[in-house]
């Protein structure tokens, strides 16, 4: 189990390098130089050079990469070529912001999936099931962004029930803020809703097919136990999709944080692009891709603990 | 032939006096099936019917999409000459969505349909050939895998800029590392098969192998597989246009329009969701009809 | 219908029988093939499977070899290893004289033509996006018979394995059962009209009374094309029904080999006895007292030195630890004829041949 938990690991480093010569790849395919983009067309050319030498962007492409590389990894990302503030702490409070979506919408996305995944398992073929598979078509073909909109017209404009924009002040009381958080999470938990429950219901419903079930069954065992049986059985393949998606809720939610002008990574991400502020760009990106590659491994070595067929 | 012991009963009997029933071929067994399912057909029809009106816009609206007026702008649904309303500069909306899913269904196919030629063809190569050559086809596509799809597209378009083409591009890239893991998997499960085998044991060359027994055999998950992405490619390049990225104004696009509407969401609520329906019924159906065609392609699932 | 098909089995003249009936079609030796295991953190290879270790054998012309052994015990692995679906990593295979795959021998793709294979599995051996007659009309189009003629003789093979071509020519591998699938597998094998064909395991997944009728097509179809057999199963009975000889094998290597009769009556061999010992019987006479094989074979990763039975073996001795017993001829025995019948074992008892009879 150890060594199969640490052969995952060295195997990320090849792929997180990658990650990080993608990242920086990226921003040198385009022509130019970061620092030309951003000044008016009229400054000197020495006050030009003097702006590249500040950033470092006078170097051969590969020296900057593997500075880049080094202070990154020491959790330094430069200064933001926008506002001259370190990017470090914009990317924490953006990520600290986005992680409260991203895990409520991921517990109730998949506490509903599962449940639904079940049931429609349960009465497979009759109208709970039926009504459960629609429900969960829908989730996995919801554009969320429009379902953001769709969310704000009903409890926002059409009625007054909830804010709609922002994360509120930390000046207004606990549950006001709370309040601000109701929209962003129902949004952000529907897909994962959908596919969970799409996946549950396959997956148990072929554990309820196999033979050892019957077995259980025959032997007398009474119906929640055997549901305990198919649970363990279930978990390992329902585990990797939460896995995904949750990394997915993460990178994905900056759509719906536009919409809910939500202060989190997504946002940070969409005003660097505006800004063309290269350093935080490449930080959030880096960071989100990092964080869905190390996700992966856990669950990966996750799905080994309850599974030893997985570990070879 | 001898008059064999060994001759099954049945068979002696069916030789006069059945005339032998010919199966159909596969494909056209799969037709059979599709025809027989219900909500594939519906959705197969609802699909049609959007493809209709936006490939066919100037059939079934008079509209100009580029231009509107001050006087109408933001009409509720409803209104006579502009039955589902107009936008934030007067233009009518049933105008701008038969043109704007033109765009929106060109920005989603077209990716996936790249992504499945050079993602199909990498994955067969890498499921088939495996070794060094597969293991690094694999490797490179982890790298890409490791990025959420969503950011990836974003990434790519933020740097390289808004407009359709980079939209395009960056969907492209985004959906070739999926499809090269189906299609590896799959051809590499063919090629475990026995028949495979035994085409070798017969002599059969490398090429004549893909060509007849693992391709036939790979490209029907492989293109299910891709109908799938459409769906997904769908949300993602109208996502690209919401946030600015893909589509330009004043070119109509579901995304772009949904994005510019929202505004307006407190002047005209109904209206404002308007094209953002168009893009989950889209979605929905080439999901559903995916669904179909797997269960259509299945054989074991045959009666 | 060809020539070659019509053949009657009593004119054994095939002008591809280059060294006449007393060269054996099929001379193999010291056949070798270690799987590589990867793991440990780097995933570097840390050990190897002997799957198959230095086997030696021949196959003779129109005799049925049959092969038994234990799952795992490197039987199929032989079998792709003669197919040249697997590289071996040495060995010699000599086909009707010819050395195959080297310069002036024959070309593995020749050799492909006169020795053909039928799998175990009779689903999964078979195209399911051909009809019946595209698979078996297959192998000879690839080789360049027109079409026209290449679905002429696959209708006239379907005939010839019992299934009536008018009804299943244009069926689909899961319109058939089980036994009908396999009688395709052989006719697609006999399809090129080879003069050998190697039956991994063909009829192990039947039912019985399906296998039997299998089995005799089988015996119809080698009298017919004059074929000579290699019969790979793990069921004793249906190799002592099919074969003229056996090779038993354990652990990838050869224990003991010869004339059916011989070794089913007189096994020497301490794991043929044990093997025998676990055959089902109804006949009262044939009863044994002889102990069943308990456990599992060892880890073929990591097999023991010397005879590799000796960790299972109730007679095991020191010698037996360090020495590899060669397959020879016993000190007593029935006499070195013209099938000798061979074991690897060290042990007197083996040797002589003592107290090893069902009584």
């Amino acid at each position: 189990m150890l060594v199969f938990a640490i052969r995952r690991l060295l195997q990320a480093i090849p792929i997180l390098l990658g990650v990080s010569l993608v990242v920086f790849g990226l921003v040198h395919i385009v022509p130019g130089n970061p620092i030309d983009m951003l000044m008016p067309p009229e400054a000197s050319p020495e006050v030009i050079a003097q702006m590249k030498a500040a950033f470092g962007f006078d170097k051969p492409l590969y020296v900057q990469y593997f500075l880049w590389l080094f202070r990154a990894m020491q959790g330094d990302f430069g200064l933001s070529v926008f506002n001259a503030t370190p990017v470090m702490g914009q990317l924490m409070v953006a990520l600290s912001n986005t992680f409260i979506l991203a895990i409520l919408g991921a517990s109730l996305g998949f506490a509903l999936g599962i449940t639904f995944g079940m049931t429609a398992a349960m009465f497979h073929g009759k109208w709970p099931d039926k009504l459960f598979s629609a429900l969960a078509t829908c989730g996995v073909s919801l554009p969320h962004y429009w379902c953001a909109i769709v969310l704000v017209l009903a409890f926002s404009v059409l009625n007054d029930f909830l804010p709609a924009q922002g994360m509120g002040d930390d000046s207004l009381p606990l549950y006001q803020r709370l309040e601000h958080l109701v929209l962003p999470v129902i949004t952000l938990s529907l897909i994962p809703m959908g596919v969970i429950g799409r996946l549950v219901r396959a997956t148990v419903l072929e554990i309820l097919g196999q033979d050892f079930v019957g077995a259980l069954g025959a032997k007398g065992l009474p119906r929640w136990p055997v549901i305990r049986h198919v649970c363990k059985n279930a978990a390992p393949p329902v585990l990797a999709i939460m896995g995904l998606q949750f990394g997915y809720l993460l990178g994905g939610s900056i759509l719906v944080e536009t919409v809910f002008n939500w202060p989190g990574s997504g946002n940070l991400l969409n005003l660097a692009i505006y800004r063309r502020d290269i350093p935080v760009l490449q930080a959030t990106i880096l960071v989100l891709a990092s964080f869905f590659v190390m996700l992966n491994l856990m669950v990966d070595i996750a799905q080994a603990a309850i599974d030893p067929r997985i570990r070879r | 032939m001898s008059e064999a012991t060994y001759d099954l009963p049945s068979t002696r009997v069916a030789a006069a006096e059945q005339p032998a029933a010919p199966t159909p071929g596969y494909w056209k067994s799969v037709g059979q099936r599709l025809i027989r399912d219900p909500v594939t057909m519906f959705v197969t029809f609802v699909l049609l019917g959007i493809l209709f009106i936006t490939i066919g816009a100037p059939l079934v609206t008079n509209g100009d999409p580029f231009t509107g007026s001050v006087m109408t702008r933001l009409k509720p649904i409803g209104t006579p000459g502009h039955w589902l309303g107009t936008d934030e500069t007067g233009r009518d909306l049933w105008t701008r969505i038969c043109y704007g899913g033109r765009m929106s269904l060109l920005a989603a196919i077209l990716p996936v349909s790249i992504a499945l030629v050079v993602g199909g063809f990498l994955g067969v190569v890498a499921g088939f050939v495996g070794g060094k050559i597969g293991n690094l086809i694999m490797r490179v596509m982890d790298v890409f895998y490791a990025f959420p799809s969503i950011l990836l597209a974003i990434a790519i378009c933020g740097i390289l800029g808004n407009g359709l083409r980079n939209a395009i591009f960056a969907l492209a890239i985004v959906f070739i590392p999926p499809l090269v893991r189906v299609s590896e998997t799959v051809t590499a499960q063919a090629r475990q098969l026995d028949f495979v085998e035994a085409a070798r044991a017969s002599g059969t060359t490398t090429m004549q192998i893909i060509r007849h027994h693992v391709l036939a055999n790979v490209l029907g998950p492989i293109l299910v597989y891709a109908t799938s992405l459409i769906s997904v490619s769908i949300i993602i390049s109208a996502g690209l246009s919401f946030l600015g990225l893909g589509v330009t104004p004043p070119q109509p696009e579901w995304g772009l329009m949904l994005n510019s509407l929202r505004q307006a969401i407190y002047v005209q609520p109904y209206v404002a969701a308007l094209p953002g329906l168009m893009i989950f019924l889209t979605s929905m159906c080439f999901n559903l009809m995916s669904d179909g065609f797997r269960s259509a392609m299945d054989v074991r699932l045959n009666k | 219908m060809s020539a070659a098909l019509s053949t009657p089995a009593s004119t054994p003249v095939d002008p591809r029988d280059r060294g006449g009936p007393a060269q054996p079609m099929l001379l193999v030796e010291d056949l070798r093939k270690h799987f590589p295991v990867r793991g440990g953190l780097l995933n570097r290879q840390v050990a190897t499977v002997q799957a198959v270790d230095d086997v030696s054998f021949s196959v003779r012309k129109g005799e049925t070899l049959g092969i038994v052994g234990e799952s795992g015990c490197g039987k199929s692995t032989t079998a792709r290893l003669l197919m040249r679906l697997v590289e071996p990593d040495a060995g010699l295979v000599t086909f009707d004289g010819d050395t195959v795959g080297v310069p002036h021998g024959i070309s593995i793709n020749e050799m492909r033509r006169q020795m053909q294979m039928v799998f175990q599995d009779s689903y999964s051996s078979l195209n399911p996006r051909m009809t019946v007659s595209e698979s078996i009309a297959y192998a000879p189009y690839m080789h360049g018979l027109p079409a026209r003629q290449a679905h002429e003789r696959a209708e006239a093979l379907l005939g010839q394995v019992g299934l009536n071509p008018r009804t299943y020519a244009r069926r689909y591998p899961h319109e058939l059962s089980g036994g009908q699938r396999q009688r395709v597998n052989i006719a697609r094998a006999l399809a090129l009209e080879p003069r050998m064909v190697i039956l991994d395991e063909a009829v192990a997944a039947l039912d019985k009374s399906v296998e039997a009728q299998v089995l005799n097509l089988l015996g119809d179809l080698k009298a017919r094309f004059n074929l000579t057999y290699l019969f790979i199963s793990h069921d004793l009975n249906v190799v002592e029904y099919i074969s003229d000889r056996v090779l038993v094998m354990y652990l990838g290597r050869v224990v003991e080999t010869g004339p059916v009769e011989s070794i089913y009556s007189h096994p020497r061999h301490p794991y043929t006895r044990a093997l025998f010992a676990s055959k089902p019987t109804l006949d009262p006479d044939r009863r044994t007292t002889e102990m069943p094989l308990t456990g599992d074979p060892p880890n073929p990763i990591n097999p023991p030195s010397g005879c590799r039975f000796r960790t299972r073996c109730a007679f095991a001795q020191a010698i037996c630890a360090e020495k590899v017993p060669p397959l020879e001829a016993p000190l007593y025995g029935e006499g070195i004829g013209d099938s000798p019948h061979l074991v690897a074992c060290h042990l007197p008892e083996a040797q002589a041949a003592m107290g090893v009879h069902h009584a």
